[in-house]
């Protein structure tokens, strides 16, 4: 027995919060896909890109007023995301805990009868994503870490990164994490959100869901192994 | 054939409870799985050894009373009840492990037994029609698409077994709790409830302590009578639908 709380603080209500701030992160995900691609229109293009998202909708909007918006949005979907996992992965281990060791001592079928990898590694690949977050903001937002050298401008900060060939190693195993994380958490956003109602309807869904978790691994994977390559700049 | 059981023993709600193993040397593929445990179990009885305790009441798929998970998964390899299952689906030679069902919401009474009560509270706190008593109406003035009168009766199908909830990864009852949701809230009796029915039943089986659901589907895939997973969508939007009528 858990504390009695309302609809309004039920695992329903939670995992709604979950998938919408979900989406509006693979929303973000998108634009940011986009202006990476800008890469291969070269310098000037990309730290143009890059400097009127500072100056876009002025004057209406202070110098970097968008950019702001878009931060607290996506650090509040972040803080929403991460908190209603915790809570619910809480939940589902007191759930399933009843006595000690493993919840059942058989050895076999320990995948049950269909559960995929995606949804094995939603969990843990969420945290490796959230510290790949960290890793990628101190890396090309602020440039603390510069492997093959810093610099102020984006293009070259980029180029210089995805020169190292252990950059795009770590850049690849974030970006599968995210594929994998996708692939289950948006056919789950859909679930939550009510789209599942018919057979017609979990086909689109997951066919939405393979669609956005493969163009945005690959869309992401495309500059670094380009630059890698040598087919840049 | 001869085959290996591994089976949860446990003597009260108390006792730490461990795996024990029997050898079986004469069983036949045409017995049921419980009609195996009751061979074994007579064997224990003439031996003086206290029989193992298993739930099963009309042995023919419709009761829900019996449920056991057979090598790590809820009702075994087939889609079925426990009792539909027969021992042509294990080769001569195999281990098979036996245990309760696992949930903190079910706890185990003894050895094979749990306590399902929380399946019922949540019955309780909505699962139902307040209709008025009296005659019948005439059936045809209450016109019901065939497809939501298909989909209502799919989900009406659901026996109360747990099997979802042993199943899940999360120990979730998100399904039985939406086949009810589902089942009622297709036909036009439900409809004057279906908000409190909603409202109530998640409410209650948050308060029970099970999971919550992340959409895997290893309910729908252990369901012997096959609810399908869109139930608990439409358990998800009937809720969420609720919230923004300002219903709570």
């Amino acid at each position: 027995m858990t504390k009695r709380v309302g609809a309004r603080r039920s695992t329903v209500a939670l995992k709604a919060l979950m998938a919408v701030s979900g989406l509006i992160m693979v929303g973000y995900l998108l634009l940011h896909m986009y202006g990476n691609l800008k890469v291969f229109s070269g310098q000037v293009a990309f730290d143009e890109y890059s400097h009127h998202l500072r100056t876009i909708g002025e004057p209406l909007l202070p110098e970097s007023g968008l950019l702001w918006i878009i931060r607290v949005v996506l650090l509040a979907a972040i803080i929403a995301h991460v908190y209603s996992a915790v809570v619910l992965t809480v939940r589902d281990r007191k759930a399933t805990r009843t006595g000690s060791g493993p919840r059942y001592k058989s050895k076999q079928n320990k995948r049950g009868f269909q559960r995929s990898y995606a949804s094995f590694t939603l969990r843990w690949g969420g945290v490796i994503i959230f510290l790949f977050i960290i890793f990628h903001l101190l890396n090309l937002t602020t440039n603390d870490i510069a492997p093959g050298g810093a610099s102020a401008s984006p293009y070259e900060r980029v180029l210089n990164t995805f020169g190292e060939w252990y950059m795009v190693l770590v850049y690849t195993i974030a970006l599968l994490a995210v594929g994998f994380h996708l692939r289950h958490g948006v056919w789950a956003a859909g679930m939550t959100l009510g789209a599942n109602t018919s057979v017609k309807a979990r086909r689109n869904l997951n066919v939405l869901a393979y669609a956005l978790s493969g163009i945005i691994t690959i869309g992401f994977l495309i500059p670094p192994y380009a630059i890698l390559f040598g087919w840049v700049g | 054939m001869k085959i290996t059981v591994r089976v949860w023993r446990q003597a009260n709600p108390s006792d730490e409870g461990k795996m024990v193993g029997y050898d079986l040397d004469d069983v036949s593929e045409h017995m049921s799985f419980l009609e195996m445990l009751d061979v074994l179990n007579e064997r224990l009885t003439l031996e003086g050894e206290e029989p193992i305790a298993f739930d099963s009441d009309c042995r023919e798929g419709i009761c829900g009373m019996c449920g056991l998970v057979i090598n790590g998964l809820a009702h075994g390899p087939e889609r079925t009840t426990t009792c539909q299952l027969h021992m042509r689906s294990f080769k001569d030679g195999d281990v098979i492990d036996i245990e309760p069902w696992r949930s903190s919401s079910f706890p185990v009474v003894k050895d094979l037994v749990v306590d399902r009560g929380a399946f019922d509270r949540i019955i309780q706190a909505g699962g139902y029609i307040s209709a008025p008593t009296g005659s019948a109406p005439e059936a045809n003035n209450l016109p019901v698409p065939k497809e939501n009168a298909d989909h209502a009766f799919e989900a009406a199908t659901c026996i109360g077994c747990g099997a979802c909830v042993a199943a899940c990864p999360n120990g979730s009852a998100m399904l039985f709790t939406a086949a009810k949701i589902t089942h009622l809230g297709l036909l036009p009796q439900g409809q004057p409830e279906r908000a409190s029915r909603v409202l109530g039943m998640v409410e209650q089986h948050d308060h029970e302590g099970f999971g919550n659901c992340t959409n895997i589907g290893e309910c729908t895939a252990a369901c012997p009578k096959g609810i399908p997973l869109d139930t608990i969508s439409r358990l998800n939007r009937d809720l969420l639908g609720a919230l923004a009528k300002g219903k709570a």
